[in-house]
């Protein structure tokens, strides 16, 4: 075994060890940087589920585009081919047929469509692109006007811009919450690591005078503010699960009434892995910068 | 092979620790540092160590100016050295052991081999029985030897000892010198900076004599047990 991996092995077992010297201590640190990751972590989770919400809900991020009265099939297979080639996302033909037998069908309107002496509604295509970001949408109901016989593109682009900008003012929120509390937990990191440093001014000290570099001094306090900010990022990740499931049952309530199954989606392993690494980081940055100050102040 | 040249100390608060201090330390020499409280030994000690930096003119150690030496190459310098120092600086919290593995796992020597390593420098100084006991349970004498383990384990080429003796009785003085004159005898070189110059004779050392900051003098001891040992030079 090579000495590089060794020291590392060795600051690794280092840092396990003073994890386990003082379990309370450790566990109190560990319950704030938890608790300081799970806050935004939770704010991403809800804005995620209503950005999936939005897209899952029907009619709002469609585009309803209205055939002229006098197109014919040759104008319908000629908007159905450019569709086809765009692959823009989904879409499906209503026919003027089905429009006036769907109204129909709609509680008080059976007597209005029997009066009219004829059908007034033209052939349609709704469309349901894979892109729904508004600015990409906004171009696509500029392209479908331009299409020949179409007479009317439908999007409700101010509906879409303003949940859109609710969606991302909640994102920037969220991200500062993030920015907040990555900077808590760089400090809890700093002073827990400070004091261990306080405690072991001597051992430092002898390693130093008798040939230590500074990266063999920093290498187990960085070990402990990375593990310790992992152990931190796996907390959030339980925090946020437990509350998921603890919301699960009345947003899937909430959902029905209002016709729809949507499911609250949690972290996935991949988020997880994420944010564990993100709290490992932090712990790292905090660890590094407290072991430095010390090491600088000691020349 | 140390070199210093016109070596200078002013502290920032004034004080001139060492001014115009020249001399050369060969390969395997031992040299003995003397002069009274204050004459500047400590000093010339953390000079050579790299602990201290001169204020004016050179050191050499091994063809390395240490006026010159960057922060992250004073290190890898240390390990050439076997510090010893008058306060032992072991640490309280481990076992003899531990102190003496420390240096071991400095240079990245874990593990089994490591520990072999660190038994045979607690052999050479006495101290195999004790390995487990912490060093408060250890007498000043037992102290200072954990120390010169700890100093030896790395095999350094030269040992740099800052008043080892000092607050020792007799008895054990004499034992920490005769490690040291063992060390000398295989080679090693020998720094000891003292006050007291009982143990020259016994070891006919090369001597530099600290007056003020300065040299005042370099000689060598008495010899009753070498057969090498010259008057004054």
């Amino acid at each position: 075994m090579n000495a590089w991996l060794a020291q590392h092995l060795a600051a690794l077992r280092d840092a396990l060890r003073r994890l386990a010297a003082s379990p309370l201590n450790s566990a109190l640190s560990l319950l704030v940087i938890g608790i300081a990751l799970t806050l935004p972590t939770a704010g991403w989770v809800v804005i995620e589920n209503l950005h999936e919400a939005t897209r899952s809900a029907s009619g709002i991020q469609q585009i309803s585009v209205f055939m002229a009265a006098d197109a014919g099939k040759r104008d319908i297979g000629e908007v159905e081919s450019r569709l086809r080639g765009a692959k823009i996302g989904t879409w499906r033909f209503v026919s003027r047929d089905e429009a006036l037998k769907r109204m129909q069908s709609l509680e008080g309107m059976t007597e209005v469509v029997a009066s009219l002496p004829r059908n007034p509604l033209p052939d349609a295509f709704v469309v349901e692109p894979a892109d729904a970001r508004p600015e990409s949408l906004e171009v696509l109901a500029q392209t479908f006007s331009g299409w020949p016989k179409v007479a009317h593109v439908q999007l409700d682009s101010a509906w879409v811009k303003r949940f859109d900008a609710l969606l991302r003012i909640g994102k920037r929120v969220v991200a500062l919450l993030a920015l907040l509390f990555a900077g808590a937990l760089v400090a809890v990191t700093f002073n827990t690591i400070r004091l261990q440093i306080l405690a072991q001014a001597a051992e430092i000290e002898v390693s130093k005078l008798i040939g230590a570099t500074d990266a063999f001094i920093r290498r187990p306090f960085q070990y402990y503010g990375a593990l310790q900010g992992a152990l931190g990022g796996l907390l959030a990740a339980v925090l946020v699960a437990a509350g998921g499931y603890f919301l699960a049952a009345p947003v899937a309530e909430l959902a029905a009434l209002y016709g729809g199954n949507f499911a609250l989606r949690g972290l996935s392993p991949g988020d997880t892995a994420v944010l564990t690494a993100a709290g490992a980081a932090l712990g790292w940055l905090g660890a590094q910068i407290s072991v430095s100050i010390h090491l600088h102040q000691i020349g | 092979m140390i070199a210093a040249s016109a070596l200078g100390k002013r502290y920032s608060e004034g004080l001139e620790a060492l001014k115009d201090v020249s001399f050369e330390i060969g390969d395997g020499e031992m040299v003995f540092i003397t002069g009274h409280s204050g004459a500047g030994k400590s000093t010339l000690f953390k000079l050579i160590a790299a602990i201290e930096r001169p204020s004016s003119g050179s050191i050499v150690v091994n063809g390395q100016n240490l006026a010159a030496l960057s922060r992250g190459a004073v290190p890898y310098l240390r390990r050439n050295f076997g510090l010893i120092f008058q306060d032992q600086k072991l640490l309280f919290d481990r076992n003899v052991l531990d102190n003496v593995l420390l240096p071991l796992s400095i240079v990245g020597q874990t593990g089994k081999d490591a520990i072999r390593r660190a038994r045979a420098a607690l052999d050479k100084v006495g101290l195999l029985a004790r390995e487990r006991a912490t060093p408060v349970a250890l007498s000043g004498g037992e102290q200072q030897r954990l120390a010169i383990a700890r100093a030896v384990v790395n095999r350094p080429a030269v040992l740099l000892a800052d008043e080892p003796t000092a607050n020792l009785d007799s008895g054990s003085a004499a034992d920490i010198l005769e490690i040291f004159r063992a060390f000398h005898q295989v080679g090693v070189t020998v720094i000891i900076s003292t006050h007291d110059p009982q143990w020259m004779a016994r070891l006919s050392p090369r001597i530099l004599c600290l007056e003020k900051g300065q040299i005042k003098g370099q000689m060598r001891g008495t010899a009753r047990d070498r057969a090498d040992g010259g008057g004054a030079r």
